[in-house]
């Protein structure tokens, strides 16, 4: 073979590749690998002096930057209740397993801790394509999955006890605010997978409803780096607020672009979704400085647990990190599964689900009290909409009184109902 | 008008992007003939250099002079990824000259270790560079705002062109690389000591990625993944200009970031990219050389 014919073999092939990354990251992984197994895990492991519990989170990879204060916040919880006297009598131990960012590693390192390890709770995962990866694991070998980020919703797995908001306890609340503020036309933008796009179909649905327009759809790729063309479209559209389901580092690009075209939240109000205190932390509190959030808990949160919470953290990881809705959502699943052993008083996930099933797990978390919601297995959680200072932390400007109920079907929005807002596939 | 202007404006800085990223590679890969998947990883270098000047002044440096970090960035990291391309090419890629696909496998290698010692050294959380203050901002004509990164960006392009094009036909040095490149058996018994030629072409190329680095800094954040989000369009916009030629990689990198720029303006991104590559590929199919080809005597050439 030749140099010219090696040449065309190469770049044909190089560029096929990528093209085949496109498409396959344009549709979405929502499969992942299913297990056959269906014996239910061996307990073996919980006899003695203490009790094993399963993390699985990506500690490489391009999740490992969020995923790792997630795991920290867990690591937390568990040594706390360790201090404290452990639960029902035992202390708990962990092992943790690397998904690698990867859905299908997520699954077979579930079934590993599973059935290899006789772990029967597992708190893990971050990316919605990684839990719907490891879903069917949890089901066919009956244990117990936290999941403790936020997510688009329309799921309800009952070996899955999702800590972080459904769509109604974040994005709904969060389009609510900005109606009632008198933003009229939205622009949607997001990465591109399953959250972004779900969220979008709501939003849509719920801007259209209130008889208020939306003005443009973009989506961007994950690791996208130039965000030009992008924000061309958005100043043709001139909409009053960006509605912001960007993940990752896109975030640091698009707003730094933004700011490097005089761009404020003055002339380009944002509302985001998945901008936490870390990553204001990256990309500077002089950019993001009066750009809005929706989440549940805030570094800032005032309640008593939150001001121990922060300061075990910081403790514990160091005097620069900062805690956010993701590791408090993950902190609060440690103890939620404790007191949901301890109303059942045994480790077996049947039992433990039977007491969950009481709508009485509560836990008086940083956030102010959640409770597992019997039915759906999501939490009750107060909404609170927040804004970044100068200082880089996110403030509260507005908060629902009470904690929403869960939802994750979006079935009591009558809106939403008519608009058939239904899972991506 | 107005929308006219900027997607002109982007296209004309989305390729001012890749044409950096891609003109070392088109020295390393176009005339050399290596394939070095390390490439993206020396702009990631050339990245995290600039984060580390800036870190370096903002504690040791007067603040008066705090904003000219980024010229001390661009020296240093061309000098860093120049030293660093020198010791790879003495080590691994001198030893593998004419082998293909074992040069591709190594470099892939030394780029996964340089990704892990960056998440080992600057972990893995990205980090962000601050633009320097005169180019924080950006310039308003009319309706349209060009900022002055990207303004600058194509500058620091149009410069490092004239530089290369300067090193490669007006220099002692160049004319050796040329001939070497061109001929190396007739190079060698004119005296040319092609050995010395190779490692500081390899150095040179290299050290052009750790400029690139210092460009894609302003842009987004730094992480150990930044340089694989350009590596495969980097050679691809070699191959679509043909190999050897940089005239054809100034080009091809016009080809494609227009091309990209106004599908995009149209299309959802990840659409823009997919057709983009699939005009590449039915594009080689027809000229599987790229636009520019060399004339050669040599006989190795079909």
């Amino acid at each position: 073979m030749g140099k010219k014919g090696f040449l065309k073999i190469f770049a044909t092939v190089t560029a096929s590749a990528l093209l085949a990354t496109c498409m396959l990251t344009g549709c979405g992984n929502s499969g992942g690998e299913t297990s056959s197994g269906a014996s239910t895990a061996s307990n073996q492991t919980n006899s003695g002096e203490s009790v094993k519990v399963g993390l699985l989170h990506s500690l490489t990879g391009s999740m490992a930057i969020s995923e790792k204060a997630v795991s920290d916040a867990e690591k937390l919880a568990i040594s706390e209740i360790n201090e404290s006297g452990g639960v029902l009598g035992k202390k708990i131990e962990y092992q943790e397993e690397d998904g690698a960012s990867d859905p299908s590693t997520f699954a077979t390192k579930a079934e590993k801790l599973i059935d290899q390890d006789g772990v029967t709770t597992v708190f893990g995962c971050w990316t919605s394509s990684s839990r719907k990866a490891v879903k069917p694991v949890f089901e066919d070998y009956n244990a117990l999955l936290f999941y403790p980020v936020q997510y688009e919703g329309m799921e309800s797995s009952s070996n899955i006890v999702y800590t972080g908001a459904a769509p109604n306890q974040q994005i709904v609340p969060a389009i609510d605010y900005l109606i009632e503020k008198g933003y009229k036309k939205f622009f949607l933008l997001g990465s591109d997978y399953v959250f972004p796009r779900t969220a979008n179909e709501i939003i849509d649905a719920q801007v259209k409803n209130a008889g208020l327009e939306v003005v443009g759809t973009e989506y961007a790729d994950m690791d996208q780096t130039d965000f030009s063309t992008i924000i061309s479209k958005i100043e043709a559209a001139k909409p009053d607020v960006i509605v912001n389901t960007l993940n990752g580092t896109g975030n640091v690009s698009f707003f730094k672009q933004m700011a490097e075209k005089n761009y404020t939240s003055k002339e380009y109000m944002t509302m985001s979704f998945s901008i936490a205190e870390e990553e204001v932390k990256t990309i500077g509190a002089d950019i993001l400085k009066g750009h809005m959030m929706s989440w549940n808990y805030y570094q800032t949160t005032e309640t008593d647990t939150n001001k121990k919470f922060v300061a075990a953290y910081k403790d514990m990881f160091g005097k620069d990190r900062v805690t956010s809705d993701p590791a408090e959502a993950a902190y609060d699943a440690v103890y939620l599964w404790k007191a949901a052993v301890e109303k059942a008083n045994s480790f077996e996930v049947g039992d433990i689900l039977k007491a969950i099933k009481s709508g009485e797990i509560s836990f008086d978390a940083p956030e102010g009290k959640v409770t597992i919601d019997g039915d759906n297995q999501h939490l009750y959680k107060k909404v609170i909409i927040g804004e970044v200072k100068e200082d880089g932390l996110i403030y509260q400007v507005h908060a629902t009184d009470e904690p929403v109920k869960p939802d994750p079907y979006l079935e009591t929005y009558e809106w939403a109902v008519k608009a058939g807002v239904k899972p991506l596939e | 008008m107005e929308q006219v202007v900027n997607t002109l404006f982007n296209g004309l800085s989305l390729s001012s992007i890749y044409l950096l990223v891609a003109l070392g590679l088109s020295i390393t890969f176009g005339l050399m003939g290596v394939i070095n998947m390390a490439h993206g990883e020396f702009v990631m270098i050339g990245a995290y250099m600039t984060f580390v000047t800036q870190q370096f002044f903002n504690q040791y440096m007067p603040e008066s002079i705090g904003s000219l970090y980024y010229f001390a960035a661009i020296i240093s990291a061309f000098v860093v990824t120049f030293i660093l391309g020198c010791i790879m090419e003495k080590l691994l890629i001198s030893r593998l000259y004419g082998r293909k696909i074992d040069s591709l496998l190594a470099t892939w290698g030394v780029s996964l270790i340089l990704q892990q010692a960056a998440r080992t050294i600057f972990g893995t959380q990205g980090v962000n560079v601050t633009a320097p203050s005169f180019l924080s901002g950006g310039l308003t004509i009319g309706g349209c705002t060009f900022s002055y990164n990207r303004i600058f960006i194509i500058g620091l392009v149009a410069v490092t062109i004239v530089i290369v094009w300067a090193v490669m036909n007006k220099s002692g040095f160049g004319m050796k690389m040329r001939a070497t490149m061109q001929n190396r058996p007739m190079a060698q018994c004119m005296g040319i000591n092609s050995r010395k030629v190779d490692l500081l072409t390899f150095g040179m190329g290299s050290g052009l990625a750790g400029i690139a680095g210092c460009a894609i800094a302003l842009l987004g954040s730094i992480d150990s993944t930044v340089g694989q989000n350009y590596i495969v369009y980097s050679f691809i916009t070699v191959v679509l200009g043909g190999v050897g030629n940089i005239l054809g990689t100034v080009l091809g990198s016009g080809i494609i970031g227009f091309a990209s720029v106004f599908v995009e303006t149209y299309q959802s991104s990840s659409i823009a990219r997919a057709i983009v590559l699939i005009l590449v590929i039915v594009f080689l199919q027809f000229r599987p050389k790229g636009l520019f080809t060399i004339r050669s005597r040599s006989l190795d050439e079909e």
